[in-house]
């Protein structure tokens, strides 16, 4: 069985596996292809370094949606 | 009338020197909804030196409840919103030279309608359109203000592609077809749009007197009750294809939206870049409390205030009730949205 860490996820606690990356955890929230950002512990995290961030226990993560209201 | 800027002077971070620059100011602002309205009236209040103002739309009924420059009288005439707002503008501040501009901005009309300007304000209802302000934005290097809401739920943020991220580094391309939330499926509310209005404004005011705007992106839930802001320092994507690679893909048109009239048949058809399959039951749910929905696996019909928009699984759609390209890409914005 695959270790779990903590992480706070939009201000929840959550479990996930270790070694998880950015992307890993967008592809198990279905968010792959939508107009969302990932600030980790206070910053967005640039796409291009999805892949690259793993996390780790205690980190804090925000999903930002952007929406395309607005309305001309 | 020396007093007019006197409450905006006083304030130490604007000053006489701010003011000018502000009075010296041209401003773009697309779209004249909801944000535009908003963002519009405070600029003028402000005194900005010009102010274009571009939309495509007319004045409604259920625009009242929250566009701030228009009035009953607007309604019952179908001014288009563009000339509506000009006259309303006009009357609040007559030093500001007020431009309405009818029109549908899009990769071959953008350039010239806002290249020369200090700075390109968001009042858009679509990503489309968003990702070509990012594109303009990126090539000559003007800052933008985005903005939009939906429901209770409004999200801002100051693009200056220059040191920092630009809307491409965040996202490579508008959403899939029918994904988004849009006003008219979900709803607005008028407190919303104040809030991120008066974000968005208060970044161009800081932008026009030379000083940072903030580099957080503000989400904001105002039914909620949340109020949040994330660091965006280092969002910049070092692969991007437009602010790294200069590749501008949006204002070259080769991911417009492609509309074709469809002479005689009193219809447009509407084709999208990207070809998924549309997920027929999600908008249909979406869609349910704005008019009468029927789908099967080839396709959906949308009956929707007097329009028939016929949705196809590969992603294109035919919007009956208009051969006016303007006009459908309206109704395709609102209802299935980008």
């Amino acid at each position: 069985m695959t270790e779990k860490i903590e992480i706070i996820l939009n201000g929840e606690e959550i479990q996930i596996p270790m070694e998880w990356t950015v992307t890993d955890l967008v592809e198990d929230l279905k968010l792959v292809g939508q107009q969302v950002a990932v600030e980790l512990n206070g910053q967005i995290v640039s796409r291009d370094r999805w892949q690259e961030e793993t996390l780790v226990s205690g980190d804090r993560v925000e999903v930002v949606h952007f929406v395309g209201g607005g309305e001309e | 009338m020396a007093d007019r800027y006197s409450r905006q002077v006083l304030f130490s971070d604007i000053g006489e020197v701010g003011q000018e620059k502000i009075r010296s100011s041209r401003v773009a602002l697309v779209g004249c909804g909801a944000l535009g309205s908003v963002s519009a009236e405070m600029l003028t209040r402000a005194g900005v030196g010009k102010l274009r103002l571009m939309d495509r739309d007319f004045v409604e009924e259920s625009n009242l409840q929250r566009q701030s420059l228009f009035t009953e009288e607007h309604v019952s005439k179908g001014v288009p919103k563009a000339a509506a707002a000009e006259s309303t503008l006009r009357a609040i501040n007559s030093e500001v030279e007020i431009e309405g501009v009818i029109t549908d901005v899009r990769w071959d009309n953008i350039e010239g309608l806002c290249r020369d300007h200090d700075i390109i304000v968001d009042g858009t209802d679509n990503f489309e359109t968003r990702f070509l302000i990012n594109d303009v934005a990126v090539k000559h290097s003007l800052p933008w203000v985005y903005g939009a809401c939906v429901g209770s739920y409004g999200i801002s943020f100051a693009f200056e592609s220059g040191t920092f991220a630009c809307l491409q580094c965040l996202f490579e391309r508008p959403p899939e077809v029918g994904t988004s939330q849009t006003c008219d499926t979900v709803g607005i509310l008028g407190p919303v749009v104040h809030v991120i209005a008066a974000y968005q404004v208060t970044q161009v005011l800081k932008i026009l007197t030379d000083q940072s705007p903030s580099r957080k992106i503000l989400q904001v839930d105002v039914w909620n009750g949340t109020w949040q802001t994330l660091g965006a320092e280092r969002a910049k994507s070092q692969q991007c294809r437009c602010c790294q690679q200069h590749e501008f893909r949006f204002l070259e048109g080769e991911e417009t939206t492609r509309m074709t009239r469809l002479c005689g048949r009193g219809a447009v058809q509407v084709s999208p870049q990207q070809k998924g399959p549309p997920d027929f039951h999600d908008l249909s749910q979406r869609l349910d409390k704005s008019g009468q929905v029927d789908f099967n696996q080839h396709m959906m019909r949308i009956q929707i205030e007097g329009y028939e928009i016929a949705l196809f699984a590969d992603g294109r759609s035919i919007i009956r009730g208009t051969e006016d390209i303007s006009e459908a890409r309206a109704v395709y914005a609102k209802y299935i949205g980008n």
